[in-house]
């Protein structure tokens, strides 16, 4: 008895359409965010992460709609990440229905952002997004760099110090993104996750590489990550979130089913 | 046709609780609302609340809603939702201590640096996600939920009813905490019914239809 470990899918959203290909069996349309956030939570997804990969700044506001629209159907908590630079358009978001916001790269433009973000808001709905990257050699102390840009853009900024900041500037959760496993299916980098999570105080949620089942669960179990993010596994119905609980919940870790 | 006042005092987003009571009570008028006189004739009351406490009693004062916030909490049914709760206190822990509402006699109290007894793991705060709520004594609002369903939470300050026997449910996280507390016309609860899928569109169904 106790708190569940969460799981928790990601959807890129562009121009208010869900892209990378999601298949469910008999869907009408395949990009609807409704639709697709509506089959995850009747999958038994603990949440959803929307990742607004609109381009132009023009279109942002397609993601305020696209947020009312699913938070006005779907009751279970929304967090949206993507162009999410100024309190303003923090507060969008949450009025919009939306309970977090991720924010990446303008935290590292301006740290403050975050506390200022965290004492209006409350820092429960503040996530603070790393994306980071192994920078040491074989045989030396693990070391891990924020990256921006997809990970091309180095900044020199320690990813273990900066969480650490983060938490202590009111971030109530960490997504923390392996930029060396995202996309390869190899499962989270598990050094990197532990290392995160045992530095700060607050809930860590770990992203990029997921290709199995078992990638989940040792996120969890060696990880020591309190969520686990993933897409394409459960995108292109190579399992049901349903059968990631039950796979998860064998390995000895406390699921909500 | 009845109606369902959500107090709209600047804390918090509304929009999901007043879609989630208008989807499980489609024959009832939920408003969302700072008018006194909306809060004082509404058949029921909902009293939300994210973000601080200091700024939660801030904001009360600031929109005159205090006086009204007591009284509807007195009698008619009341509905306490995370923030909403601590709010009904007596005091609070939180921005150095805080005087509540003293609606309900308790205080509001820091998780602080938490370990599981079992295995020693530290415990993250906030206490984040979904966890279960194990029903100590029968509720209208219980009505139709199973006995230690999860709910989602997300708070680092909890309940410490004055009262064991307000305490309608409560929830492990290093040890057990009042996660529901309820007397008369009031039933209060430190989760988020509106986005704790069928559990808490359920427990926001029994209080459209509850008459103590």
């Amino acid at each position: 008895m106790g708190l569940a470990k969460r799981i928790i899918p990601c959807l890129d959203v562009d121009r208010g359409r869900v892209v990378k290909g999601v298949k469910f069996v008999e869907i009408r349309d395949a990009g609807d965010p409704v639709e697709i956030a509506r089959r995850y939570d009747q999958q038994g997804a603990d949440e959803i992460t929307f990742l607004d990969i609109t381009a132009s700044s023009d279109d942002r506001e397609t993601m305020v709609h696209v947020v009312e629209q699913v938070a006005s159907q779907v009751f279970i908590p929304l967090t949206v990440g993507g162009g999410i630079r100024t309190l303003g358009d923090v507060r969008r978001m949450l009025n919009a229905g939306a309970d977090k916001v991720s924010i990446n790269t303008a935290a590292i433009a301006r740290p403050e952002f975050v506390r200022e973000a965290a004492e209006r808001f409350g820092n429960q709905c503040i996530v603070v997004a790393i994306d980071a990257k192994a920078v040491h050699q074989d045989g030396e102390t693990p070391r891990w760099e924020i990256f921006t840009h997809g990970g091309r853009k180095p900044t020199g900024i320690d990813a273990v110090e900066w969480a650490r900041r983060m938490n202590a500037y009111g971030a109530g959760e960490i997504l923390l993104t392996s930029m060396d496993r995202d996309g390869t299916k190899r499962g989270f980098n598990l050094e990197l996750t532990r290392a995160i999570s045992e530095a700060v105080t607050i809930p860590v949620i770990a992203s990029g590489g997921v290709g199995t089942l078992d990638h989940l669960a040792e996120g969890i179990l060696l990880g020591k990550a309190d969520a686990v993010l993933a897409a394409s596994i459960f995108h292109f119905a190579e399992y049901t979130i349903e059968q990631a609980k039950r796979h998860m919940q064998a390995r000895g870790i406390e699921v909500r089913l | 046709m009845s109606s369902i006042a959500i107090i709209d005092y600047g804390m918090g987003n509304l929009r999901s609780v007043a879609k989630a009571l208008e989807q499980v009570a489609p024959n009832v008028r939920v408003i969302v609302t700072q008018n006194r006189a909306d809060i004082l004739h509404a058949d029921r009351v909902v009293f939300p609340g994210q973000g601080s406490i200091r700024d939660c009693m801030r904001e009360l004062a600031h929109w005159n809603l205090t006086d009204v916030v007591r009284e509807a909490a007195l009698n008619k049914p009341f509905l306490g939702l995370c923030l909403g709760p601590q709010a009904l206190l007596t005091f609070s822990e939180e921005n150095g201590g805080v005087d509540c509402l003293n609606v309900l006699p308790g205080r509001v109290v820091w998780f602080g640096e938490l370990r599981d007894p079992r295995t020693g793991e530290r415990l993250k705060v906030p206490h984040m996600g979904w966890n279960q709520v194990h029903q100590k004594s029968s509720h209208p609002l219980w009505q139709g939920i199973a006995q230690d369903s999860r709910f989602y939470f997300v708070h680092s300050y909890y309940l410490q009813s004055a009262e064991p026997s307000l305490v309608v449910g409560h929830t492990w996280y290093g040890f057990d905490f009042a996660s529901a507390i309820a007397r008369d016309n009031i039933f209060a609860v430190q989760f988020h019914p509106e986005k704790s899928a069928q559990a808490g569109l359920r427990l926001l169904a029994n209080f459209a239809d509850w008459s103590p």
